[in-house]
């Protein structure tokens, strides 16, 4: 049988209250410090996260996003980014 | 030494709770200074162990890393480690976790316990934490970290003593300390394990959604959001003016009785003269807007207390990176509304050096307090108090305004800082906002107390001596009883005014601004209580004496200079203790001279054009 669909965005571009998981991160975009401060907000490979709010209208960023219990403010430069896939 | 109180650090991600655990273990006894060599802060106390030893206890500014990615993570980390100057190395680290941000904060406690060093863990904030619908069994937790696990609630007290019960028989057992050894793969493995000890530890979650989430729905939304903020901002310096008008009137009638009461017991003098106009008309002018200061902190300490300072910089970020800053140097530069001393302390959580440089060199251009007598003054003068609109006073519109007016001005100028003395990468925007909390009185009233008595001091030292001294600048040499020239311009005082006079000229000031620009270097309030002391000694007769400030304005100044004098104190920089807070934050003298000069060099300009179109417009 066929793997459950799944669909790959990047994380600027997921829906509004969409669910997803983050598949890679380009960690060569950023520099050592942004990459290790994302981590320590708990933006990682492999972690869940929800799209909950975006910026003021017209501009749409940054986006805030639901990472375990709490809630984190990330440009769309950095959300741009990180790849989510979609669960089916 | 080995008698020496043991050194207890308390560590901890922001937002898990760590100042109030340690207010509540040290009480209100606590300790501030600096960290030789950089600007950050070392918050101590003293608290006592169960058998009776004192303890020195230390709050560590919270971080969610020990691979530090701003100055406060990077002391942390070296306090942690035993490598800071000028601290010793703690004999035992309490991890304060956010009981229900488990899987975030787990990361930064795994971090600390490998380094083998002994570790506590405070369990805190565990009654929201059930509030939220988790059930947590701290003694898994205890079982898959391998050191003491407490749980706590630091804001009613609960768990302390078996906290420093923990702290007192970790202390006793002896501990190996390991390398950091930093990467990618590590953090990797590190949130993976903090993901596995959280599932292990909470029993039991109901799902839905918080009240938090539902409120962010409203305050967050894209059109909203912002409308929220400036109706919040526009009520608060609304607020300023009508909240305080009964207040000020209580402590205009203290001074007039109490000016009325030195003159009926004291004998016509030096002596008397000396206390009705340079101590009761100085500091008493500057004391009155002690009401209009504490409405505005208030709101900034509930704002910030309730959670929603970061939202608003959530909301700010995308205009504040148009001019090349971040939703993070917001908070810093709303606090500097209040004072720009502590604002100017805030950007020390400015992780990009060039992006903090520039919210430093911008911050005095936020109006704060002290610049408020000096608008109210000018405004209750000049500006008719009548309404435009529904609930909206011209007065209240006008100080808007100025506000406003400096915060465009701060957004040109770092938009050029950025582009040119402070180029650099646009840094990023990443942080976390947390739960929406309700104020708490006790710490709003504490924080209230703490600024009012700083405003109250600072009238009493530096303000009442400027007074003093230019009272007696103003008073000496007494003109000769048949000189035409009146005391003001025959005084010492006026002589270096009258000089300084044609410099300013041009934009619209007379020498009594002249005169008090001057004292009005130490501290913007005391150009108020210049202007007092000065036409309290011009005053021709009793009669003209009784006069109010306001009145003697209204028929010396014309509204061009009025409204110049405004525009003048939206940019200048007559503080002292600014320049001197940005020589610390910036270690050195070029950068507080640059902003020295290039402040001045605005508030000339501004006055200028705004006397000017004044003038043409008929005014």
């Amino acid at each position: 049988m066929n793997a459950p669909v799944t669909l790959a965005v990047t994380l600027d571009r997921l829906s509004m209250r969409q669910r997803a998981e983050i598949s890679t991160i380009d960690w060569d975009s950023m520099s050592e410090n942004e990459g290790a401060r994302l981590r320590a907000l708990g933006l990682d490979e492999g972690v869940e996260v929800e799209k909950l709010h975006k910026g003021m209208f017209g501009f749409n960023d940054p986006i805030a996003l639901k990472v375990g219990r709490m809630m984190i403010a990330v440009r769309k430069s950095h959300a741009s980014a990180i790849s989510v896939v979609i669960p089916a | 030494m080995s008698e020496a109180a043991p050194l207890i650090v308390l560590a901890g991600n922001p937002n898990a709770g760590k100042s109030a655990l340690f207010n509540a273990l040290t009480g209100a006894r606590q300790k501030i200074a600096n960290y030789p060599g950089v600007t950050v802060e070392r918050k101590s106390g003293h608290f006592q162990m169960p058998d009776g030893r004192p303890a020195e206890l230390v709050d560590l500014p919270g971080s969610y890393s020990l691979e530090p990615t701003s100055p406060d993570e990077a002391v942390t980390r070296s306090v942690i480690l035993g490598e800071q100057q000028g601290e010793r190395k703690p004999d035992a680290i309490i991890i304060v976790l956010d009981a229900a941000n488990l899987d975030n904060h787990l990361r930064f406690a795994l971090e600390v316990i490998a380094l083998g060093r002994p570790v506590v863990i405070a369990l805190n904030m565990m009654d929201l934490a059930e509030r939220d619908g988790l059930t947590l069994d701290p003694a898994k937790l205890e079982a898959a970290l391998g050191v003491p696990v407490v749980p706590t609630v630091a804001v009613r007290r609960r768990g302390l003593e078996d906290l420093s019960a923990a702290i007192e028989t970790r202390l006793s057992k002896k501990t190996d300390q390991q390398d950091v050894v930093v990467s990618k793969e590590r953090d990797h493995g590190l949130r993976k394990q903090a993901k596995k000890i959280a599932n292990l530890t909470v029993v039991s979650e109901t799902a839905g959604r918080r009240w938090s989430e539902r409120a962010d729905a409203m305050f967050l939304h894209p059109i909203a959001g912002p409308i929220i903020l400036l109706a919040i901002m526009f009520v608060m310096f609304q607020a300023v003016f009508a909240w305080s008008e009964a207040p000020i009137g209580w402590i205009e009638g203290a001074s007039e009785w109490a000016a009325a009461a030195v003159e009926a017991s004291l004998p016509e003098g030096f002596l008397r003269d000396f206390i009705i106009e340079g101590a009761i008309g100085g500091v008493g002018s500057v004391v009155v807007f002690l009401p209009q200061i504490l409405i505005l902190f208030l709101f900034i300490l509930l704002l910030e207390a309730s959670g929603y300072m970061t939202r608003a910089a959530f909301i700010m970020d995308r205009l504040m990176a148009s001019v090349g800053l971040s939703g993070r140097s917001f908070i810093p530069l709303l606090s500097s509304f209040a004072c720009a001393i502590p604002g100017i302390m805030a950007t020390r959580s400015i992780a990009d050096p060039k992006d903090r440089l520039t919210t430093i060199l911008v911050a005095p251009l936020m109006t704060c307090a002290a610049r408020l007598p000096v608008y109210a003054i000018i405004i209750g003068a000049f500006i008719p108090a009548r309404d435009v609109g529904p609930g909206v006073g011209l007065q209240g519109l006008v100080l808007f305004g100025l506000y406003i007016f400096g915060i465009v001005g701060a957004m040109v100028v770092a938009l050029v800082l950025r582009s040119t003395v402070a180029k650099g990468p646009n840094s990023g925007f990443l942080m976390e906002m947390p739960k929406y909390q309700m104020p708490r009185i006790r710490d709003i009233l504490l924080g209230l107390w703490q600024r009012g008595w700083i405003f109250l001091r600072r009238a009493g030292t530096i303000i009442f001596a400027a007074t003093v001294i230019l009272w007696l600048m103003l008073t000496y040499p007494k003109v000769p009883l048949d000189s035409p020239v009146s005391q003001v311009d025959y005084s010492a005082a006026g002589r270096i005014a009258n000089v300084i006079e044609p410099v300013v000229a041009p934009i619209g000031f007379n020498r009594d601004i002249a005169l008090a620009l001057i004292p009005a270097m130490a501290a913007r309030e005391v150009a108020v209580a210049a202007l007092a002391t000065t036409y309290a000694i011009d005053a021709p007769d009793e009669e003209a004496e009784a006069k109010s400030l306001t009145e003697r304005l209204q028929s010396r100044w014309s509204l061009p200079t009025a409204l110049a004098f405004l525009a003048w104190f939206v940019f200048a920089p007559q503080c002292i203790s600014t320049i001197a807070v940005t020589r610390r934050e910036t270690n050195g003298w070029k950068w507080p001279m640059f902003m020295l000069g290039y402040l001045f060099a605005l508030a000339y300009v501004a006055a200028g054009i705004t006397y000017w179109s004044a003038v043409a417009l008929g005014l």
